[in-house]
């Protein structure tokens, strides 16, 4: 359905290029759920932006985001806008400042399929209830008349999935959708998600830098770093047999509630400035398994891992 | 050496709705919170957003006013309104914020930052001695003298944490407040954080209080945990056995909510239903039965009080006899 093939984002920024993704490509089929996993500054927001086609002016995207056959990265913005919110939706990763203050739930949600799809207000506006009951709002109807602010952060959340549900699309991207929300709040709304992938075969596509998260979600895994992806597998074996030393580190370094070890096991290091175009393996600098020809050449993902070490050679 | 007694923090709101002459409302932000420090150990504060935690410690750091309640140091009580007993109070308690690029002033380099504990606690020292102690406490916490005379947007989140951990420790504390010191930091960086903090802590034998709303972090670097709701301790035990055998209704819900980086461990359904009550109007009874699967009819009478369990203590009337 979605076949991304060796994008490129760059940035011209004051102090030069920034190369925030490098060559990835990967695809989604209908009902999939796939995981896309990374740190801060890794272009997993960017990737997300470029398939909606929402990247800021000192952006360019090369490569290809092919949507049914048709390339994203070249449709006119009219074309563009038949396709946003009425086949892939995106879930926004601050859910206080994705809602209009000034605009009543009921606006914000019946726009959508007003502009979208031109149905009326009383058919927009039954269609606004109809999600709200998918997304488990209570009294929906008195909350049509509220304004955001007298609504708490997993209400506001749930408001921002029924936007991105009112078109009924059929990929969701949802970008970190719970880092502001608190764990028990967190827990429900992925409940929710998951909910709402089986009952309408949504294929959703989970951006994150929590594994945890991804753990009790997702199908398959794209682990990224400095733009690059890392490794890519299903999810029961990366966590498994971890192939990559970056996702090795990572599982290490999470606090296990369950685990009283005493040291957490940290990376070293801090992440890398993307003033250029990689030439050598990215997460080289911070590995413990680096050796000479890591930080020489870029190694390619070949089965489901970039790394120049074979797996049973690393720590 | 640090012990918080009985600790009320309220907040005046004006209030929408109502006549300009109509008293302000009361936010209980924290409603009588006690805990006991010692010299060396960690205790960690959790609870969801809006329990309280960060209010808390922030009363103690005298960022807050205590409304009631009484805070003592090395046995001395502290005195809020007195210059001298807060100067006493500020040299041996230090703390680390949640944003560490936004608590260290831009236009400071980061030795004039680390540096300026030291003019106000150690005003015998001079320029020279200062500066020196403050490469020396940055070097400590792993940025290089090289780097020192640069300002706080060239470091990366993890770097100003650091550096925001060596200015509090630069005069020497016995004792560490971290505000969520480590939520704004990637999982990778995170841990590098918590194993500085530690440590230090093994170095120094300073004590730490560490509020935090993941469970994993704090679990990992607490001797002891206090679970807060509604501005209230739920649940107190020590961190093994909090997450081992949770006896509060409240701290089982919180646990089962957490995310576990195993997809062989089926995700629990959620215990937790309805909305927080306001804390404009604390309801009677337990602050958490309206959130609660085991609440009955008798919560609604009082407060409960905080009653022994098998590690600790919790406030729940229907915990399971202590064996």
């Amino acid at each position: 359905m979605l076949s991304v093939e060796t994008l490129r984002i760059r940035f011209r920024t004051g102090d030069g290029l920034v190369h925030a993704v490098n060559d990835v490509s990967f695809r989604v089929g209908a009902g999939e759920k796939l995981a896309i996993v990374g740190e801060s500054g890794s272009g997993k927001s960017q990737m997300a932006l470029a398939v909606m086609g929402l990247l800021a002016k000192n952006a360019e995207a090369e490569g290809r985001v092919l949507w049914e056959g048709r390339d994203l990265l070249t449709l006119p913005p009219a074309e563009m806008n038949r396709i946003r919110a009425r086949e892939i939706a995106i879930v926004f990763q601050d859910p206080m400042s994705s809602l209009n203050p000034y605009m009543r739930i009921e606006r914000q949600l019946t726009e959508i399929v007003e502009q979208h799809e031109g149905l009326g207000r009383a058919a927009a506006r039954a269609r606004a209830l109809e999600v709200m009951d998918a997304v488990r709002i209570p009294e929906a109807r008195a909350r049509l008349r509220a304004y955001p602010h007298e609504l708490s952060g997993g209400m506001h959340q749930r408001i921002v999935i029924a936007m991105a549900l009112m078109c009924r699309p059929k990929l969701i991207l949802a970008d970190e959708p719970t880092t502001a929300l608190d764990v028990t709040v967190q827990a429900q709304i992925m409940q929710l998600l998951s909910e709402v992938q089986r009952d309408l075969g949504t294929s959703v596509v989970l951006i994150t830098h929590d594994l945890g998260v991804v753990a009790g979600f997702c199908e398959e895994v794209i682990v990224l770093y400095g733009g690059r992806i890392m490794e890519q597998a299903a999810t029961l074996p990366l966590f498994e047999r971890p192939a990559h030393p970056y996702t090795r580190g990572l599982l290490r370094a999470v606090p296990n509630v369950e685990d009283p070890a005493d040291e957490l096991i940290a990376i070293p290091g801090s992440p890398p400035s993307q003033r250029a175009f990689p030439t050598r393996c990215p997460f080289a600098p911070r590995c413990v398994d680096a050796i000479e020809s890591c930080r020489l050449t870029l190694p390619e993902l070949t089965g489901g891992r970039a790394c120049l070490r074979p797996v049973e050679e690393l720590t | 050496m640090l012990t918080v007694t009985d600790a009320h923090v309220t907040f005046e709101v004006a209030q929408t709705k109502r006549w300009p002459w109509s008293p302000p409302g009361i936010v209980h932000a924290v409603n009588g919170v006690s805990f006991t420090l010692k010299a060396g150990r960690t205790i960690g504060i959790v609870g969801e957003s809006g329990c309280g935690k960060s209010t808390l410690i922030r009363a103690v750091a005298g960022l807050a006013p205590l409304a009631q309640g009484r805070v003592t140091l090395d046995g001395q009580r502290v005195d809020y309104g007195s210059r001298a007993s807060m100067q006493r109070l500020r040299s041996r308690v230090q703390m680390i914020f949640q944003d560490p690029i936004a608590s260290l002033n831009p236009r400071m380099t980061i030795r004039e930052i680390v540096a300026e504990p030291l003019g106000f606690f150690r005003p015998e020292m001079d320029a020279e001695a200062r500066r020196d102690a403050a490469l020396a406490m940055l070097d400590r916490v792993g940025i290089p003298a090289t780097q020192a005379n640069r300002f706080p947007h060239e470091f990366s989140g993890g770097q100003c944490q650091r550096i925001g951990i060596a200015r509090a420790l630069v005069a020497e504390p016995k004792v560490l407040l971290c505000d969520e010191p480590v939520s704004a930091l990637d999982v990778s960086i995170q841990a590098q954080v918590v194993n500085l903090l530690k440590a230090l802590q093994r170095e120094i034998g300073l004590a730490l209080v560490f509020v935090a709303h993941d469970l994993g972090v704090v679990r990992h670097i607490s001797d002891e945990v206090l679970v807060m709701y509604m501005g209230a301790t739920m649940e107190r035990a020590p961190a093994g056995a909090l997450v081992r055998d949770p006896q509060h209704p409240y701290t089982r819900a919180l646990l089962s909510a957490v995310p576990v980086p195993d997809p062989r461990v089926k995700v629990a359904p959620q215990m937790l239903e309805g909305d927080l009550p306001s804390p404009l109007d604390l309801p009677e009874g337990c602050l958490f039965r309206s959130r609660c699967s085991r609440a009955v009819a008798e919560c609604g009478a009082a407060r409960p009080p905080m009653v022994p369990t098998c590690s600790g203590e919790a406030a729940c009337i229907r915990l399971p006899a202590p064996a």
